[in-house]
């Protein structure tokens, strides 16, 4: 196992404002974040409702950019790319997943995982071994021609996660990723998350349940756009 | 070009066949378009085609003059006593033949109705003196035999052309030539059998009406003479006519209408009445080809409007299927799919959705003038131009109705539409 702080950082923000305009009100969602994340650390970000928390996700994500300020991927600077290069940062660098699980109903277990490789222009026949393979690391090999609603949340998430993972991401992010689960499935995930962390790979979850938190190795606390501090 | 999209082709099908039945009524619009586009073409053509095929028989280069009674005559000739006189004279011919350089030839018909007798068989024939060059003008191929030769004028052979209809007719066969065949009292060797044509007499008629007997034309005016009685209803009629018509064939296409304006004024000139007719087949096909240039504009309209609404149809369930999949869209964005793949992959599906219902209307514009055809004895001709062209268009239609929906979906936001219910 690779000590995460040689790895150095997976992603930095240095004072990162969001604001949203709408209409002739502005609301400052982000007010000056600045935040290293190391590689192979595992982060929960916490704070009452409206306090960044998505914002920041959202940010880190490369599925929008700040208003001001500056965010290193992996040593790029992301905060100036265009709509296709953000693409192409998703694609190779991230792996999302959703509280609601956000699979693709009309597909099977196989394909979905298979979507990023797809959009990464796989050899299919290379892209399903890689799906099965990946699909064993959740314990799902066995559901692989499932359509996701004949499937329970746990697994659904399961396939989320297998998915996020198909593109060998170097950050998983996860906002509320046991927030649709009953306790035990989220608790099976939450290990499932500690396994991939172990493993080495750098998580950023979002969540409001401090107890989940304390699953993290790092906890972030925001208050109104601003990082509160910060638990290691 | 489907091999580089291939699996965009498999994943629209695919979309596609998860709501059968929707995605069937959104494309009917374009196969009730595409199927009535082909299906009208078939009839419009094969009803122009029948009537200009008929039309370029006649020859673009020729100039039918046709003897016809006058109108004052038509009321004046019911008197059993009296002769009605009329019609092209042999002068005509001449006068035609010298005063025009740009008239490469001028063939006289004279037709005469007599009984004819073959061995036990007994007919009414139409009989037409000419000359041989008749053959050639009117494109009547040898089948058998020979046709009549400049000698056979010369010497006033009694020789004799028949039709394969006329052979049929009189239950001839080729060894009928060498025979001899009675007309009038008369007879004649029968020397040759031609090939049937829809025209004769400069009348665009159906063909194997008449039976024809083609003798040369010094012998029909020898042996038949110009005045020719018939018993029509009890009443006798008397006609002279000299020649029946005279075929006027001009050098090239451009100097048609002028040599016929030209012999219309020199007839104007020697005859008192009207007493002829001219006709200019290439008159005749222009008209004809107008017409359906025409028709096909007014096709073109009803295809267009009718394709324009099943596009709007196909881009109006676009829309909607784009709002139902938001999550999708959003799913995909997040992993790293960039704008213009997404619209790729809905324009396909619409490409794919309307060149289906374009090949479906094919099947059916293909059909319906089959049927037509088989019911109503209709000629209709599909044309492979159409159905070349409907799949292109129903491709077309898809694209531009596809593209708008497909960037509506392309530029949701990946973070808001992650969050669409
Ligand atoms: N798209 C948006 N448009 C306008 N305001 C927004 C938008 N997204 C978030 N906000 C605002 O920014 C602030 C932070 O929101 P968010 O990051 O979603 O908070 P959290 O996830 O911690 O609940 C809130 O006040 C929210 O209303
Ligand atoms: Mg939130």
């Amino acid at each position: 196992m690779i000590s995460s702080n040689s790895n150095g950082i997976a992603a930095q923000l240095i004072d990162v404002h969001k604001v949203y305009r709408m209409g002739t009100q502005e609301v400052k969602a982000l007010a000056g974040v600045s935040i290293e994340f190391e590689a192979g650390s595992f982060w929960a970000i916490l704070g009452p409702s409206g306090s960044g928390k998505s914002t920041i996700l959202n940010l880190l994500g490369c599925l929008d950019r700040p208003t001001k300020g500056r965010y290193l991927l992996t040593g790029q600077d992301v905060s100036t790319l265009d709509d296709d290069q953000l693409s192409d940062m998703r694609l190779g660098y991230l792996g999302f997943i959703f509280q609601s699980f956000n699979l693709i109903l009309q597909s099977t277990v196989s394909e979905n995982i298979q979507l990023p490789l797809y959009y990464m222009g796989w050899d299919p026949l290379k892209s399903e071994d890689r799906a099965m393979e990946l699909a064993k690391r959740v314990g799902l090999e066995e559901r692989m021609n499932h359509r996701p609603m004949e499937l329970s949340g746990g697994q659904q998430q399961r396939v989320a996660i297998a998915r996020a993972l198909a593109n060998d991401p170097a950050i998983l992010l996860a906002d509320e990723p046991t927030g649709n689960l009953d306790s035990a499935t989220g608790n099976e995930i939450m290990n499932l998350l500690l396994e991939l962390n172990r493993q080495g790979k750098t998580i950023i979850m979002v969540t409001h349940e401090p107890e989940l938190a304390e699953f993290a190795s790092h906890r972030l606390f925001m208050r109104d756009g601003l990082i509160e501090r910060i638990e290691s | 070009m489907l091999g580089k999209y291939r699996r965009e082709v498999k994943l629209g099908v695919k979309n596609l066949l998860l709501h059968k039945l929707r995605s069937f009524l959104t494309m009917l619009g374009v196969v009730f378009g595409v199927g009535s586009v082909i299906a009208m073409l078939a009839v419009g053509e094969g009803a122009s085609k029948e009537a200009l095929d008929r039309i370029r028989k006649l020859g673009s280069q020729n100039i039918l003059i046709t003897s016809a009674k006058s109108i004052e005559e038509e009321t004046t000739t019911n008197s059993r006593i009296f002769m009605s006189v009329y019609g092209l004279l042999y002068e005509d011919e001449k006068r035609i033949a010298e005063s025009f350089p740009d008239i490469k030839t001028t063939v006289p018909v004279k037709e005469v109705r007599k009984q004819a007798r073959l061995g036990e068989r007994t007919m009414e024939l139409r009989v037409v003196g000419t000359t041989p060059q008749w053959f050639d003008l009117v494109q009547r191929p040898l089948v058998s035999g020979r046709i009549l030769l400049q000698r056979d004028f010369d010497d006033f052979a009694n020789v004799v052309v028949l039709t394969e209809h006329g052979v049929r007719k009189l239950l001839a066969t080729k060894n009928t030539i060498g025979q001899t065949l009675r007309i009038g009292t008369e007879y004649f060797e029968v020397i040759g059998i031609v090939q049937n044509a829809g025209v004769i007499g400069g009348d665009i008629q159906t063909p194997d009406q008449e039976i024809d007997a083609y003798i040369p034309i010094s012998v029909a005016q020898e042996r038949f003479g110009d005045v020719q009685t018939r018993t029509v209803a009890g009443s006798q009629t008397r006609e002279k006519i000299e020649l029946n018509q005279i075929i006027v064939q001009v050098g090239s296409i451009d100097q048609v209408e002028a040599a016929a304006a030209g012999i219309e004024a020199m007839l104007k000139r020697f005859h008192k009445k009207v007493d002829y007719r001219i006709s200019v087949p290439l008159a005749l096909l222009r008209q004809a080809e107008a017409t359906k240039r025409t028709f096909n504009i007014v096709l073109g309209s009803i295809a267009g409007i009718s394709l324009l609404v099943g596009g709007i149809g196909i881009m109006n369930i676009m829309l909607a299927s784009v709002t139902e999949r938001t999550r999708e869209i959003g799913i995909r964005r997040a992993i790293g799919a960039k704008k213009k793949q997404i619209i790729l992959q809905f324009l396909i599906e619409t490409v794919v959705l309307s060149t289906t219902g374009g090949m479906i209307g094919m099947g059916i514009g293909i059909l319906i003038p089959w049927i037509i055809t088989q019911l109503a004895g209709m000629p209709t001709v599909v044309s492979p131009f159409s159905l070349v062209l409907s799949l292109g268009i129903s491709m077309g239609v898809g694209i531009v109705f596809g593209i708008y929906p497909a960037i509506r979906a392309a530029n949701l936001d990946p973070i808001v539409a992650l969050r669409h219910e």
